[in-house]
């Protein structure tokens, strides 16, 4: 058992890949859930399967902004999460479903398993949802979320994030992740962040500060772009 | 150009907010119920999970958030094979723990003939592959999905 009380000290190892440690034994859940098995692997052509396409009727109006999504605006420092969604050649993936939700300011999810004694906000729900831009462009305007602490060892918290859902074209594109802000104190000691070995594929996690998306008198823009494998289906739309 | 994948994290326990918002689990209304089972290493359910089924074929999708006893359900309809294939769809697993998703399948009871011909469900050893098949249950179909164990459902990579 990874002893937690203290920063998380990763080899930079040049071996390390890009891949999450599934079984990484500093994250307590992983013991019952994760497959002990080894997977079966399947032959390449069924990893282009194509995925579910969503119009956008699939989507509300304010659903890209957590603000304005209620009679008042929510408490919190007010920020743009804007990127690129591409596939690993470069290419940008448009008409993508990415869907987020996230702690409030004060850490809290708006759920009912959520008992960490921070309040709730009425003005915030925290979910919001939207497509890809021909560009493969997408952008959320929400508050940053707060810290908040969770049971997995003696005090432990996890540092702000956004959870992100991602739907590109093909069923190898699925991806669920979390994006994180620049410079947070609690990264060495976050096992779901340290499950990525790489540290430079955990950079790809963190989001950068952006003065060009940043709203004069108004929000701070921080960028996150998301990289999915490519797909063969690319070649024929 | 090759630019660096961006990395997989787990839904974590609250991923309703976002995922499940609304109402997802039919994906042909008025066909068969398939209903199911998440469950832990322990035998203990997974209430935290979100399940979802892919069909390329039908081009159906759908995804269900399992409850406090670990069940899930959809209705769905059986989706056409592809060519030299058995009819099935494909199941996402998410959950808390699971800092990347899981892959398996959903193969039919009544196929005994297209399930033997199929050429990943033909590989796999008999105890294996029961993992794989749904079980007849009334008018619908059953699908308990193990993540440890010695019954644990197979998964793909």
């Amino acid at each position: 058992m990874t002893s937690l009380d203290s920063p998380i000290v990763l080899p930079d190892d040049p071996s390390l890949g890009p891949d999450v440690q599934l079984d990484y034994p500093g994250y307590r859940s992983t013991r019952l859930r994760v497959p002990k098995r080894p997977l079966v692997t399947l032959a390449e052509e069924l990893h282009s399967l194509a995925g579910p396409v969503f119009g956008e009727d699939a989507i509300g109006e304010l659903d890209h902004d957590l603000t304005r999504q209620h009679a008042g605006e929510p408490l919190g420092e007010r920020i743009v999460v804007s990127g690129r969604l591409l596939d690993d050649d470069g290419r940008p993936l448009s008409g993508a479903l990415i869907e987020v939700w996230q702690a409030n300011a004060a850490g809290r999810y708006r759920h009912e398993v959520d008992d960490h004694p921070a309040p709730l906000d009425p003005n915030f729900s925290g979910a919001g949802r939207c497509l890809t831009g021909s560009d493969g462009s997408y952008r959320f305007v929400t508050v940053k979320p707060g810290a908040y602490p969770w049971g997995n060892h003696e005090n432990a918290w996890r540092p702000a994030h956004i959870h992100f859902s991602v739907f590109g074209r093909a069923f190898t594109q699925r991806l669920v992740t979390q994006m994180y802000f620049p410079g947070d104190p609690l990264f060495p000691y976050d096992p779901i962040f340290n499950a990525v070995r790489d540290p430079k594929a955990r950079e790809l996690l963190v989001s950068q500060f952006d003065l060009e998306t940043t709203t004069p008198e108004w929000a701070l823009g921080f960028r996150f772009d998301i990289v999915l494998p490519a797909t063969p289906l690319e070649n024929e739309r | 150009m090759t630019l660096a994948f961006t990395p997989s994290q787990t839904v974590g326990p609250y991923y309703a907010i976002g995922m499940c918002r609304r109402t997802e689990h039919e994906l042909a209304p008025g066909g068969m119920k398939i209903a199911g089972r998440l469950l832990d290493g322990a035998g203990a359910p997974i209430p935290d999970g979100v399940i979802e089924l892919w069909s390329a074929t039908a081009g159906a999708w759908g995804r269900c958030g399992t409850q406090p006893a670990g069940e899930f359900m959809f209705v769905a309809e059986k989706p056409p094979a592809a060519p030299g294939e058995a009819p099935r769809f494909d199941v996402l697993v998410f959950a808390r723990g699971l800092l990347r998703h899981q892959v398996t399948r959903l193969y039919f009871p009544d196929e005994e003939a297209a399930n033997a011909g199929d050429p990943v469900l033909s590989a796999l050893s008999p105890d294996d592959r029961a993992t794989l098949v749904a079980a007849a249950d009334g008018d619908g179909l059953r699908f308990d999905i193990r993540m440890q164990g010695e019954s644990q459902t197979v998964f793909f990579a």
